[in-house]
């Protein structure tokens, strides 16, 4: 197993435990709406690279099929978030804090 | 040795992501609003995908990447719905 892959995918998947952390910890939905972000790039892309890295050196053939995902999460989290903060926009009281 | 340490950082890894969906389950629970918690069941979704594909490096496994895909389809449908019921009332018009 290699160690370059492992260290990838913890990267990633601090990435994505720091989104979290602010999920729960910022006030308002708006700057909630900030943290998630950068797990589903950064985290979800770093995760997927050490998956590619790992896999291709285990079955000594380039393994591509985790670009799917990261294409997919790259195209389809933009459309969830939009549709989200027009709700919140609508619905009132998205700057009030809680 | 450096097999050792992979299985190590791999193990802190998956411990950082159930984590992670720990706290956005939090959030989920908490809300105080309708959108929070889309948000927060976005964020499970997503943070649920990555402990599948770490678990599929640890296991050795090339399915999860499949079942991953799957997770990661239906996880943007169901909040992109939610997000489109909050927004207008009704999912399709």
């Amino acid at each position: 197993m290699s160690l370059a892959a492992a260290l990838l995918i913890l990267a990633g998947a601090c990435f994505a435990f720091l989104g979290s952390v602010g999920l729960v910890r910022l006030r308002t939905f708006f700057e909630r709406a900030h943290p998630p972000t950068m797990g589903t790039t950064l985290g979800a892309v770093l995760v997927l690279l050490g998956s590619m890295l790992h896999f291709s050196l285990v079955e000594s053939h380039p393994v591509l099929q985790e670009a799917l995902i990261a294409i997919f999460l790259v195209v389809t989290t933009p459309v969830t978030y939009l549709l989200l903060g027009r709700a919140a926009l609508l619905r009132g009281q998205g700057t009030k804090g809680n | 040795m450096n097999a050792d340490l992979a299985s190590a950082v791999l193990g802190l890894a998956q411990l950082l992501l159930a984590l992670g969906m720990a706290l956005a389950l939090v959030r989920l629970l908490r809300g105080p609003r309708a959108e929070d918690r889309v948000l927060a069941l976005d964020t499970l979704y997503l943070n649920a995908m990555l402990l599948v594909i770490t678990s599929g490096v640890v296991i050795g496994s090339r399915v999860m990447i499949e079942v991953a895909l799957v997770i990661g389809l239906l996880g943007f449908v169901s909040s992109a719905a939610a997000a489109k019921f909050l927004l207008r009332g009704e999912v399709i018009e």
